[in-house]
C-alpha cells in the first residue's frame, strides 16, 4: 500500500467517504474526443442533459457550453444526440 | 452506596421483560418479525404500539433479513433501534449482522436462543447465537429473566457509547428464560430513561470536508457503506476489532453504573465467577445453565468440594484476560456447550475457553460437555454428574474423552 | 412546488448542481448513469437515497471516493425497499420527537433489475405493502451487469446473456421479461410509472410524481448498458428512444390504479402507424444479434407477437383498446 493511504486509527469508521469523485478525473479513459462546431450548436443544451458524466457543463455567463476534458469519457451520447449534429467525435492523438 | 431506585416486582416471562426493557429505553423504532420462541416479545411490543405506551415507530416487516436491513438503516439515520428474533431468524439475517456492524450501527437485539433446522426444532439451544459469534457483534448471554431486562437496558448504553459503536445482541434460552414466569424487579421508566440517555454520536470527517454528526442527515451529506477494496478494506475491519477491544471496558462500567441504580450486578459484566476463589474442579457454561450448576456447586461445597462456576456473560467480545485469571488455578475444569461445531473437535465455547487458557502458566484438565441440543432436558442429577466427573479427572489426572454428551441415547 | 408548476427545461437541468457527481467509474456511455444523474435533477429538496448492491453502487461509491452530494446508504443487494422502510420510519418518529431538523426529507431507493426483480422483490414488496412514503427507483439494463452479464427477471426474452447465451440448441434467455411494474400496480400502491431517459422531460416529472404523492411510489426506468448489450455507447440514449417506438418499452403511469398512457407512448397508440417493427431496436444490439440470422427468424418474430399483445393489453388497461 502507497504511503499516502491513511491507517485504520486515521480514517471514519464504517467507510465514510471521505473525498467527493470530483478529484477522481476519468477523462483519460478516453479514445474519442466531442469536438463541437459552435457555428451549429444552438446552446439547446440536450447534450448537457444526457451526458452520463456530467462533462458537459453550461456557463451561464458565458451563454456557453464547454466540455469537461478531466471527465468525458468519449462515448459520443453527445454528438449522436446534438439534434444540429454539431459535435463530431474525434480520435485522439497522443 | 447510592440510593437505589424503589422497583416493583412483577411476575413476567424473559420475554416480556425483554420487551418491558425496551419500552423503557426510548426507542425511536423497532423493526421485527415473529419467530417462536421471540414472538411474546414482538407481540407485548406491539401492544405498547396499539395502546400509545411507545413513542416508537414499529414497522412489521416482512423478513428477518428486512427486519436487520431497516434497523441498520434507522439507526444510522440516527435512531435507538431495538429488535429481536431466534433461530431461523437470526440465521436469514446472517448476511445482514455483519452489514450493521460493519457499518458501525448501535442496534440492540434480544435473542431467545433456539435450535436450527433440520429437523426443525423450536426449542432452546445455542445453535444460532454460536453460529453469528463472528459476525461483529457484541454477544451478552443472560442466566434468568431479569437479568435479561437489566442486560437490554445495558445493551443501549454499550452498543452507543462512541468508543464501541458496536451492534449488541443479548441472549436468552429460548423456553427456559422467553417463556417462564419470574419474579423481575423492573426500574421506575424515569430511571432506565435517565440511564439510557439520549443517543450520542461520534464526529466524522466526510467528502465535504466537514466534520459532523455520524448519521444520514440531509444538511451534512456523508455516503455510508461504499465499495473499499483491496485498499481500505482491512482497515475498517481493524477498527471493529479496536472497538471489541473498548467494549471490554464499557461493559464492566456499565454493569458497575448500573449496579448503582438497581444493586444488581452480573460479575464484573463480562464474567460471573461464583465459588473459584479456591476451586479445584470448575465448569464454565453460559445462560440459564449456570443457574442449576450455581446451586449444584453450593451442594458439593457443603458436602466439601471445591467446587466453582465461570458463567461467560459476555461471549463476544471473549474477556480472554477474565477467563484465565479466573481458571488459572482450577485444576480440572468442563466447559459446557449448548450447540455444536460440527467437525471443530468440541464446541464453540470449549474452543474459545481453552484458546484463553493457552497462556497460563499451568493448564487445567479440560472436558467438553455438549447438551441440551433441540431443548434436550438435562437434570441436575446429570450436571452433578458433570462435577463428579471432574473430580475422578482430579485423581487420576487424565481426561479420557475429552467431548462428552449429556443425556444422548446411544 | 408542484408538479403543474414544475416546468423542467433543459436550462433549469442544466443550472441545478449535479448530486450524482463526475468522476463516477461507469462505463463509457452507460445509460444508468445518465439516468441517476437525471432523477437527482428532480429531487425537491432533502433527500437522502439508499442502493442496492449493482453496477452504479459500485461505480459511485469506490472508498474514499463518493460520488454522491446527498446522504447515502448502501447495505446489501436485496435490502433497497427495506432500508428506505428503516430511514423513513427513523425520520418520521424522530420528528415526531424533534429529533430532526429538516420539515420533510424524501427518501429514494435505488436498485437495479436484479436488486427489484429478483433478490430485491421481497423486500420492495413489504415495504410498499407497509406504505412507507418513499420512491423506489429501478434502473433497469436487463441483466445482472455487475458481475459480467448474467440474465434477470428482467432479461428480455431471446437476450443473449452468459447465462443464456446464444448456444446451437437454446437461442438465448427463453424465458419473458417479468412484468415488474405490472406487478407493483397490483399492490395497489398510488404511483407506479415508466420512463425511458429519451425521454426526459417525462422521467423527471415521474420522479417528481413519485416524490410527491403519500405513500409508495415506482419508477421502472429503462437503462442501457452498452457493455453488456453489445451495444455503441453513443446509442444508449437512442435506444431509449426506439424501444419506446417500438412499444417494447411503452410509457405509462398508474395514480391510484388508473393507467394512462404518456404522451409518446399515448401519440403511437393515437396513429398506431408510427409504431416501430421491434427490429429496428433490436438491430445494432449484439445480445440480439443471433435473432438476426436465418435460424432467428421464428425468435424475432416471436418479439414481435409478444410485443403487439403485451401492448394491446396496455392499451385496453388505458382505456385505448384498438
Amino acid at each position: 500500500m502507497t504511503a499516502k493511504e491513511k491507517g485504520w486509527k486515521e480514517i471514519a469508521p464504517a467507510g465514510v467517504c471521505s473525498k467527493a469523485s470530483t478529484e477522481f478525473l476519468t477523462g483519460d479513459w478516453k479514445t474519442y474526443t466531442p469536438v463541437r462546431d459552435p457555428e451549429k450548436c444552438t446552446r439547446c443544451l440536450l447534450c448537457v442533459v444526457f451526458c452520463p458524466d456530467g462533462a458537459i457543463r453550461w456557463r451561464p455567463e458565458k451563454g456557453d457550453i464547454e466540455f469537461d476534458a478531466g471527465y468525458c469519457k468519449g462515448c459520443g451520447i453527445c454528438a449522436n444526440e446534438c439534434p444540429t449534429k454539431a459535435i463530431t467525435m474525434k480520435f485522439e492523438q497522443e | 452506596m447510592a440510593i437505589l431506585v424503589k422497583q416493583e416486582k412483577n411476575a413476567m416471562s424473559g420475554d416480556e421483560a425483554v420487551a418491558y426493557a425496551a419500552k423503557q429505553s426510548d426507542v425511536d423504532v423497532v423493526a421485527a418479525y415473529p419467530i417462536t420462541p421471540q414472538t411474546i416479545i414482538v407481540e407485548k411490543f406491539s401492544e405498547y404500539v396499539a395502546n400509545g405506551e411507545v413513542e416508537t415507530e414499529f414497522v412489521c416487516v416482512e423478513s428477518e433479513h428486512s427486519a436487520m436491513a431497516a434497523c441498520l438503516s434507522a439507526s444510522v439515520t440516527g435512531a435507538r433501534t431495538f429488535t429481536a428474533t431466534a433461530s431461523a431468524g437470526l440465521a436469514l439475517m446472517h448476511e445482514m449482522l455483519f452489514v450493521t456492524s460493519g457499518c458501525r450501527a448501535p442496534v440492540v437485539m434480544a435473542v431467545a436462543n433456539r435450535a436450527l433446522s433440520a429437523p426443525l426444532n423450536i426449542h432452546g439451544d445455542h445453535s444460532d447465537g454460536m453460529a453469528q459469534r463472528d459476525s461483529g457483534w457484541i454477544q451478552l448471554y443472560a442466566e434468568n429473566a431479569q437479568e435479561a431486562y437489566d442486560s437490554i437496558i445495558q445493551a443501549f448504553r454499550i452498543a452507543e457509547d462512541v468508543n464501541v459503536l458496536l451492534p449488541v445482541m443479548v441472549g436468552l434460552d429460548g423456553f427456559t428464560l422467553s417463556h417462564t414466569l419470574e419474579n423481575v424487579e423492573t426500574l421506575p421508566d424515569d430511571a432506565v430513561k435517565k440511564f439510557v440517555g439520549t443517543r450520542r454520536l461520534p464526529n466524522v470527517l466526510t467528502h465535504e470536508g466537514k466534520t459532523v454528526p455520524f448519521k444520514l442527515d440531509p444538511d451534512n451529506p456523508m455516503t455510508m457503506g461504499p465499495i473499499a477494496l483491496q485498499n481500505y478494506y482491512f482497515e475498517f475491519k481493524r477498527q471493529q476489532e479496536e472497538a471489541m477491544k473498548n467494549a471490554l471496558t464499557v461493559i464492566q462500567q456499565v454493569n458497575d453504573e448500573f449496579a448503582e441504580v438497581s444493586g444488581r450486578k452480573y460479575g464484573n459484566g463480562l464474567v460471573d465467577a461464583y465459588c473459584l476463589e479456591d476451586a479445584e474442579i470448575a465448569a464454565v457454561c453460559l445462560g440459564s445453565t449456570a443457574g442449576t450448576m450455581k446451586t449444584i456447586v453450593d451442594n458439593l461445597r457443603q458436602e466439601g468440594v471445591r467446587a466453582g462456576l465461570l458463567r461467560l456473560r459476555t461471549f463476544r467480545p471473549l474477556p480472554v484476560e477474565e477467563i484465565r485469571s479466573a481458571l488459572e488455578n482450577v485444576k480440572a475444569i468442563a466447559v459446557m456447550d449448548k450447540s455444536m461445531s460440527f467437525g471443530g473437535n468440541g464446541g464453540a465455547v470449549f474452543h474459545e475457553v481453552r484458546h484463553a487458557l493457552y497462556d497460563a502458566n499451568v493448564q487445567p484438565l479440560g472436558v467438553n460437555y455438549i447438551y441440551g441440543l433441540g431443548g434436550r432436558d438435562t437434570s441436575p442429577r446429570e450436571l452433578r454428574g458433570i462435577y463428579e466427573d471432574l473430580q475422578r479427572i482430579l485423581q487420576t489426572k487424565r481426561v479420557e474423552k475429552p467431548i462428552q454428551y449429556l443425556e444422548l441415547r446411544e | 412546488m408542484t408538479t403543474e408548476e414544475w416546468k423542467f427545461t433543459t436550462k433549469d437541468i442544466a443550472e441545478k448542481p449535479d448530486l450524482f457527481l463526475s468522476g463516477h467509474r461507469a462505463c463509457a456511455g452507460c445509460g444508468p448513469a445518465t439516468v441517476l444523474r437525471m432523477i437527482m435533477k428532480a429531487t425537491r429538496g432533502p433527500t437522502i437515497v439508499t442502493e442496492a448492491t449493482g453496477c452504479m453502487e459500485v461505480v459511485s461509491s469506490i472508498y474514499p471516493y463518493t460520488s454522491w452530494a446527498v446522504p447515502w446508504l448502501h447495505t446489501a443487494f436485496e435490502t433497497a425497499a427495506a432500508n428506505a422502510s428503516g430511514i423513513e420510519s427513523a425520520l418520521k418518529i424522530m420528528k415526531k420527537k424533534g429529533k430532526v431538523k429538516q420539515e420533510h426529507v424524501d427518501v429514494i431507493a435505488i436498485a437495479g433489475d436484479g436488486g427489484t426483480y429478483d433478490i430485491g422483490i421481497q423486500a420492495l414488496s413489504g415495504a410498499v405493502e407497509r406504505g412507507h412514503d418513499f420512491l423506489f427507483v429501478l434502473y433497469d439494463n436487463e441483466a445482472y451487469m455487475n458481475t459480467g452479464i448474467q440474465r434477470s427477471g428482467g432479461t428480455p426474452h431471446g437476450a443473449a446473456t452468459t447465462t443464456s447465451p446464444a448456444g446451437t440448441v437454446i437461442p438465448g434467455k427463453l424465458e419473458y421479461k417479468k412484468p415488474i411494474a405490472e406487478i407493483m400496480v397490483a399492490h395497489e400502491m398510488p404511483y407506479v410509472a415508466t420512463a425511458s431517459p429519451y425521454y426526459w422531460r417525462d422521467m423527471l416529472t415521474k420522479v417528481r410524481r413519485g416524490l410527491e404523492v403519500e405513500g409508495p411510489a415506482f419508477l421502472h426506468v429503462f437503462a442501457p448498458c452498452p457493455r453488456g448489450w453489445r451495444s455503441d455507447p453513443a446509442k444508449s440514449i437512442e435506444y431509449s428512444k426506439l424501444v419506446v417506438e417500438t412499444c417494447v418499452f411503452p410509457l405509462w403511469e398508474s395514480i391510484n390504479g388508473q393507467c394512462q398512457l404518456s404522451t409518446p407512448s399515448k401519440l403511437i397508440a393515437l396513429a398506431p402507424q408510427k409504431k416501430k417493427p421491434v427490429t429496428d431496436y433490436l438491430k445494432g444490439q449484439g445480445r440480439f444479434s443471433h435473432m438476426f440470422k436465418p435460424q432467428g427468424k421464428k425468435l424475432l418474430e416471436e418479439v414481435q407477437r409478444v410485443t403487439d399483445e403485451r401492448w394491446q393489453r396496455l392499451l385496453a388497461k388505458c382505456g385505448m383498446a384498438q
